[in-house]
This record gives structure tokens, sequence and C-alpha cells, in this order.
């Protein structure tokens, strides 16, 4: 599949920005008041911004973005109009938490229920466009049980990063739990990946060129319908992933155990060169993120490719 | 509505084309005539890309490729055309977010409706078999209407209310009918001649059918024809011999 510059931005800064709003309203439900304005303030408008750049660049690949508004209306049936649902009913509760949280001394019970549901569905937002994947049953390589898992645990693990980089910077380096829960979440991550790579790699091929042209056994292909490239061999026959692949994944991992190894560093050694370990590790798992998303497309290969050459997928 | 209509009910019409593998040349013609039509009706523009340049692009509603099976001696070569099989649980149609995408319930064809589209190209991931291309000038996605501005328009002749792949087929190797109608033309051809529909393992329960090619024959037939007529051999006479002289130098 070709990866859509604009719908990997998406979904790793909004899976990003949907991890740390989830953990900003865990943190509130638990905790209480921000412990600091300041640090409040930024961490939700970093949240909140990198989730609006996301929802905005998923626009740009729209043929017609100013139509995007009709993508709230068909929730019964497409996992594309949920997400846009779900992305925009989010803010609600997200707004009034963080400007609950950032107030001292503010309602316990209001905050607790504000920051769960905020989290809540900050989570299923991201459930939704896994989902939109997911439920593609042309794709094989995205009908894996460990897509929806790993776009979970993608948005954690890089709001886990976000997080512990912000609580750096305002100098609060060495809160126990927020350390081993990014640590944690970025294995995790790695783990998740590579159980799917496992997963997808060892697929046996469901469908044949016998099977698509309902001709059976062994068919090859010997001419082309047109003499160019057209749309659907460059959306859907994206092949320059196949070559690069395994040095790509190499790089999603060592990203990942950069960035863990970081925030050890930060949290365990920590003083002055905290926040910037902490802020590096971010850009680390960030690569690693973007560069899983970008294989997460190249690497998928689509049932129609069976018309245009491919023997089996 | 991009829910599907249940179209379980018995007698539901469903509008289809059924092609015929073993009469298709690969003429291009009926590609070119859903060009020429449909960039001028329902689906205008249809637009092409540099279409006199180094590399054209453009969408196309129907796509004919060229297959080979078998080995040696048994071994042949087919033409396949390939567009939209209006499926009745279509997954590009439910995944539409915004409505476009929609199956009509009165005959079963699949439409995109063009002023709601958002070109989120995500329907021609979920279709198995490429039915669907982006115009990337227009914005939106193109597929192939059945000609739903053919085959209802009271302004054309009767005999010409059929899609125009069908009507410029110089083969007769497209057909269209309702497929919903055991005892449509379409479905007794389907019936007598083993037509299948494509990648039925993956439950979009395409509508349009495919015709196989017929069994090969090794040699053909043995034909009792007379023996040429003769030149030259007959009664002998001048004239026969100045045209035998004649034939002679001409040939």
């Amino acid at each position: 599949m070709h990866p859509a510059y604009s719908v990997i931005l998406f979904t790793t800064a909004s899976g990003a920005g949907y991890g740390l709003l989830a953990l900003l309203g865990l943190t509130g439900a638990n905790h209480g008041s921000a412990s600091d304005f300041w640090f409040g303030a930024a961490s939700m408008l970093v949240a909140l911004g990198l989730i609006t750049v996301g929802l905005l660049s998923s626009t740009f690949h729209l043929g017609h973005p100013e139509r995007a508004w009709r993508a709230f209306s068909q929730w019964r049936s497409s996992w594309l109009s949920r997400e846009g649902v779900l992305a925009v009913a989010t803010y609600v509760p997200a707004c009034l938490f963080g400007l609950l949280w950032v107030m001292p001394d503010s309602n316990e019970i209001l905050l607790k229920l504000l920051g769960t549901v905020t989290a809540i569905l900050a989570m299923v937002t991201v459930v939704c466009t896994a989902m939109i994947y997911a439920s593609l049953p042309t794709i094989r390589a995205w009908r894996h049980w460990m897509v929806v898992p790993v776009y979970l645990i993608f948005s954690i693990a890089t709001g886990a990063a976000l997080l512990f980089a912000l609580a750096s910077v305002f100098g609060r380096t060495g809160i126990p739990a927020l350390g081993i829960i990014t640590i944690v979440a970025l294995t995790l991550a790695a783990v998740a990946k590579l159980i799917y790579w496992a997963g997808i790699d060892n697929m046996k091929p469901m469908y044949t060129m016998g099977d698509a042209t309902g001709l059976g056994g062994d068919v090859r292909q010997w001419e082309l319908p047109h003499t160019s490239e057209n749309y659907i061999q460059s959306e859907m026959g994206f092949r320059v992933a196949r070559k690069h692949g395994q040095k790509l994944r190499m790089i999603v991992g060592g990203c990942l155990v950069a960035a863990m190894v970081l925030v050890w560093l930060a949290f365990a050694f920590g003083g002055g060169a905290g926040p910037v370990l902490a802020v590096l590790a971010v850009v680390l798992a960030g690569v690693g993120a973007v560069v899983e998303r970008w294989l997460f497309f190249a690497q998928a290969k689509h049932v129609v490719s069976l018309f245009y050459g491919e023997q089996s997928v | 509505m991009t829910t599907l209509p249940d179209t379980t009910r018995p007698g539901q019409k469903k509008l289809g084309l059924v092609i015929d593998l073993d009469t298709c040349v690969g003429c291009q013609a009926c590609a070119v005539s859903c060009k020429e039509w449909n960039t001028q009706g329902y689906s205008a523009p249809l637009t092409d890309l540099e279409p006199y340049g180094p590399d054209p692009s453009g969408a196309w509603l129907n796509r004919i490729h060229g297959y080979e099976t078998g080995e040696g001696d048994n071994a042949r070569g087919l033409h396949f055309p390939r567009s939209c099989l209006h499926c009745e649980t279509p997954a590009c149609v439910t995944v539409c977010p915004t409505g476009a995408s929609y199956k009509r319930e009165e005959d079963g064809i699949v439409l995109v409706n063009p002023d709601t589209c958002i070109g989120c190209k995500l329907c021609s991931w979920a279709c198995p078999y490429g039915a669907r291309e982006y115009d990337q000038d227009d914005g939106v996605m193109k597929k192939c209407t059945l000609c739903v501005d053919r085959i209802y328009n009271e302004n054309l002749e009767p005999e010409d209310r059929k899609p125009a792949c069908v009507k410029a087929c110089p083969t007769g190797a497209r057909h269209f009918g309702d497929l919903g109608d055991e005892n449509s033309g379409v479905s007794q051809l389907v019936k007598s001649r083993g037509g299948f529909e494509l990648l039925p393992q993956m439950d979009y329960k395409p509508v349009n059918r495919y015709l196989p090619p017929r069994a090969r024959r090794d040699k053909a037939g043995d034909v009792e024809a007379a023996p040429l007529e003769t030149v030259g051999k007959g009664d002998g006479s001048l004239a026969e011999r100045v045209f035998s002289w004649i034939d002679e130098v001409l040939s």
C-alpha cells in the first residue's frame, strides 16, 4: 500500500497526542489538580496540539477537504466516520478536563470523572483509527490481530515518552511511576511490533492469481491493460519497501531501544542533562513510530495486486 | 447512506454484466466506448492527465488485462476485462464515511455521488477487484455506473439502452441484464456456460459473472470440400489456351 505522508503524520502525531491525553487524564483522575500550572498547561497544549495537527494533516490527502464535515455522518457502518466523530467528541471532555486540571483545588469528583472519560475517549479514538485498517478484508497484513494492540501501545508509548520529557523539562524529574511506565510501554511497543512482523512474515498466501481471475491453476500475466502506471498500481501496488524492509525494521527497534535507554539514563542519573536526554528520547520514539507506520503501509499487500502480476497474497 | 439495502428479497433486481472470456478478443473497444460515454455522462469529467505526454495517466472504469494459462500445447492466452462487479455486500460502500458511496435498492447498482465524495480513497482500498479509480483532477472517486444514464434513458432508442461497453463489443462478449431473475437471458447464459464469480472466498457476493473459455480443440474438424477450380485444363480451344497463357504470364 502506498504510504501517504499525511496519513503517517496523522496516525503517529494524533496517536502520540491521544496517548499523552489519556495519561494526563489518568494522572488528573488519580492525583487531582496539576502540581504546576505551566506544566499542566504545556502538557495539555502539546497533547491537543498534536491531535489537532494530526487531524488537520489527515484532511490534506482528501480530494475535497472542504467537504470533510460530511465524514461525521456514516458512523453506523464506517470506522473512518466513527473515528472522526470520536476525535471531535474527545475535545469536549478533554478541554473541560484541561481547564479544571490546571486550576488549583478543583472539584475532585469532577476531575476524576472528566479525566477518566477523556482517557477512555482518547483510547477508543485510537482503536477506531486502527480499525479503519484492521477492518479491510482486502489487506491481510492489516487483518492481523496485533494491529489494534500495536496502534494502542504505540500511542501510549509515544505519549508516555512525551509526558516524561515534559515532566523533566518542568523540573519534575525522578517520578518513579512515570519513568517505569515509559520504559515498559516502549518495551511493549517493540515486542508488539516483533510479534506483528513475525505474524505477517509467516502468513501463508491465501489467494493466487488463479483465484483472482477465476481461471484456476497457474495463471501468468502477459499484457497490462495500460502502458503507464495507473491509480490502482501506484496506490495499491507499492513495492519500494520490500527491498529495505529488514533494515527499516531494525531502525524501528533501534530507535525504541535507544529511547528506552535514554529514559532510563534521564531517570537514573537525571541532573542537568535529564531534560535533554528525555527530549531526545521523544525524538527517537517519534522516529521509530513514523518508520513503523511507514512500514505498516509499505509492506502490506493488497488483493488487487493479483490482477497486476503478483502471484499470491 | 452507506449501510446496505436489504437485497435478499425474492425477485430483487440485480443488474450486472456477463463477460465471455472465450470470445473477448481484447480489442479495447469496450474500454474506449466506456471512457467516451462516461467522460460526458454521470461520471464526467473522467480526467486524463498528460494524455499525450511521456507518462499519461487517468481514470478509466474498465481495464482489459491479458493472461496466459496452461503449459506447452495447452497454453492459451486470453483477454480479461475488469470493471465494477456491483457486489451484493460491497465493503467499498460500507467503509465510506460520507454516504457518497451507495448501493441502489431498486437495481443493485453501486454508485458514487460526486457531490458528496471527499476523495479519501478508502473505498478503493476496500475493493478487492480494483474497480474504483481516483480522479486526481476532479478529487473524487470514479467507478462503473453500469451506464445508469443510458439504461433508463428514454431519449435513447430502446435498443441503445444498454451499457456503452456492451453496445461496443464487436464479438458479443459482453452481456447485460438482470442476474436476480433466474429466467433472464443473462442468467440462462451463466447457467449453460458455467459462469463464475470472482473471488467468492472474499464474500463480497459480486453480481457480474464471467464465462470460462471453452475447452480447447486440438485440430480443426475435417470438412468435405470440393477441389479447387482448375485453370488451363479446359477444352483445349484457342481461347482457352490464350487465357491460360495470360494466366501464366500474370501469375
